[in-house]
C-alpha cells in the first residue's frame, strides 16, 4: 500500500500534468480558429483554378501533346508518395493515422510490383519513414507546419516535385493528407496530383455560350496554368492538414485533462480512505494497548 | 451595367465587387474588361490592375503575374500576389529587385528558361516599384 506521502506527491503530480494539458487544449483551440480561417480564405483561388484548368482542357480535349504534369508519363510503374505529417507530437492519432496509410499503400504498391519512392513532409512522418524505408526517401521537408504557412512553402513543393518529374523519377504522385472534416475527426486521405484527374465531363462547356478566346493560345495557358494548380493543391492539403493538427491535439488534450481530473479523483479518494485507515489502525493500538494494562 | 470583379490571391480574396471596367495587364499589353465582353482568358504580367466606376479609377491594385479569366458577367484574376497600390513597399521592391539583378548577373547565360523567369521576375519588381512610385 502506498504511503500517504507517495499519494500526495501523485496527486501533486497529475494536478500539474492537468494545467499543462488543458493549457494546451486552449492554445490548440486558438491555433485552431486561425488555420481554419486560412483554410477557408485559400479555397476562392482553387476554386476559380479548377474552373479555368476545366475550361480549357474542354477547349484542348482531343488535342495530342498534352503536357507532363496533366497527363503523367503515360507509366503507372514508379509512384512518388508525399505523407503530409506534424512536425510536433501530442495531437493524438493525427500523425500515426497517415504514418499507417502511408505503410499499407506502400505495401500494397510493392505488392503491385511498383517502385515506391517517398517525399515525406513533416518531422513526425520522416522519423517514423525512415525507420523502415529509409532507402525509398528521395527528400523530406521539414519545418512547414509552423503557425503560419506562406505560400512560398507550397511554390517551393511544386517545384521539387516538378523538378523530379522532369527527370522522369516517377510516373505517379500522390500527396497523404489529414482532411479536416471537423474538430473531432480528420480523415487521412489520398490526392492523386500527377497524372491530374480532370473530369472533362463536368467541365463540359455550355454549347450555347460562346466560345472561350485564350491569349496568348491554349497551349501556353496549360503550360503556365499546371504547376500553379500543382502548387495550389498541395497549398490546399497543407492548410487542411495544418487545422486538422490543431483538431487533433484539441481533442486529445481535452481528453487527457478529462483523464488527468478522473485521475485525481480516484488518487483523493484512495488518499482519504488510507489516511482513515492509518488512524483506524493507531486507535485500534491505543485502545488494545489500554486494555492490556 | 456592372461587371462583378475578383481579385484572388492564393491566401485570400482581395476583392469581390461591381464596378463599370477592369483594366489589367495582359501578358500581350492591357485590355480591359466590361461588360458584355466575350469569354476570354490570359495570362498577365506584373503590373497594375485599375478599377473603373463610370470614368473614374476607384482602386488600384498591384499584382505579380497571374491569370485572368473573363466572362460578359465577371472577371476572375487570380493573381500570384496582389497588394493595393497604396500599400506597396518601395523600400522592399527595390532590395528585391537588387536581388534579381544580382542573380540575373550571376546565372548561366545560356540556361534561357532561368534568364526568361528571372526577367520576368525582374519587370514585375520594376512594374512594382513605378506603381507604388506613381501613387
Amino acid at each position: 500500500m502506498a504511503s500517504l506521502k507517495e499519494l500526495r506527491a501523485r496527486i501533486g503530480s497529475v494536478k500539474s500534468t492537468r494545467k499543462i494539458t488543458s493549457a494546451m487544449k486552449m492554445v490548440a483551440a486558438a491555433k485552431l480558429r486561425r488555420a481554419q480561417t486560412h483554410a477557408e480564405a485559400a479555397r476562392p483561388y482553387a476554386a476559380a483554378m479548377r474552373r479555368m484548368l476545366g475550361e480549357l482542357a474542354g477547349a484542348m480535349s482531343g488535342e495530342d501533346g498534352a503536357p507532363k504534369l496533366l497527363a503523367g508519363s503515360g507509366e503507372d510503374r514508379v509512384h512518388l508518395l508525399v505523407p503530409i505529417t506534424s512536425d510536433r507530437g501530442l495531437a493524438g492519432g493525427f500523425n500515426s493515422n497517415i504514418n499507417r496509410t502511408t505503410r499499407l499503400t506502400i505495401r500494397r504498391l510493392q505488392a503491385e510490383g511498383k517502385t515506391v519512392k517517398l517525399l515525406p513532409i513533416g518531422r513526425k512522418g520522416f522519423d517514423f519513414l525512415s525507420r523502415d524505408y529509409a532507402d525509398l526517401i528521395v527528400d523530406h521537408v521539414i519545418g512547414v507546419g509552423g503557425k503560419e504557412i506562406p505560400f512560398s512553402a507550397a511554390s517551393d513543393l511544386g517545384a521539387k516535385i516538378t523538378k523530379l518529374l522532369e527527370n522522369g523519377e516517377f510516373d505517379v504522385c500522390t500527396v497523404i493528407y489529414n482532411r479536416f472534416q471537423n474538430v473531432m475527426s480528420q480523415v487521412p486521405t489520398p490526392l492523386q496530383l500527377i497524372p491530374l484527374g480532370l473530369d472533362a465531363n463536368e467541365a463540359k462547356p455550355d454549347p450555347n455560350a460562346a466560345q472561350y478566346e485564350f491569349e496568348p493560345d491554349e497551349q501556353t495557358l496549360l503550360e503556365r496554368l499546371l504547376p500553379r494548380n500543382l502548387q495550389v493543391q498541395i497549398y490546399a492539403a497543407l492548410l487542411e492538414s495544418a487545422a486538422g493538427e490543431q483538431g487533433a491535439r484539441m481533442t486529445a488534450m481535452d481528453n487527457a485533462t478529462r483523464n488527468a481530473g478522473k485521475a485525481i479523483d480516484r488518487l483523493t479518494q484512495k488518499y482519504n480512505r488510507t489516511r482513515q485507515a492509518n488512524i483506524t489502525n493507531d486507535l485500534i493500538e491505543i485502545i488494545s494497548g489500554a486494555q492490556a494494562v | 451595367m456592372p461587371i462583378k470583379v475578383e481579385i484572388i490571391s492564393p491566401e485570400k480574396v482581395l476583392v469581390s465587387r461591381d464596378v463599370d471596367m477592369v483594366v489589367m495587364p495582359g501578358e500581350e499589353g492591357d485590355i480591359a474588361a466590361m461588360p458584355e465582353h466575350a469569354p476570354m482568358m490570359l495570362l498577365l504580367r506584373g503590373g497594375t490592375v485599375a478599377l473603373y466606376d463610370g470614368d473614374t479609377v476607384t482602386d488600384r491594385y498591384f499584382v505579380g503575374g497571374g491569370f485572368a479569366d473573363m466572362t460578359p458577367v465577371r472577371c476572375t484574376i487570380l493573381a500570384d500576389e496582389a497588394v493595393p497600390v497604396t500599400e506597396i513597399s518601395i523600400d522592399s521592391a527595390t532590395a528585391r529587385l537588387e536581388e534579381l539583378t544580382e542573380a540575373w548577373d550571376a546565372a548561366d547565360k545560356s540556361d534561357a528558361a532561368r534568364l526568361e523567369g528571372l526577367m520576368a521576375k525582374i519587370q514585375s519588381v520594376r512594374a512594382e516599384i513605378d506603381a507604388g512610385a506613381g501613387n
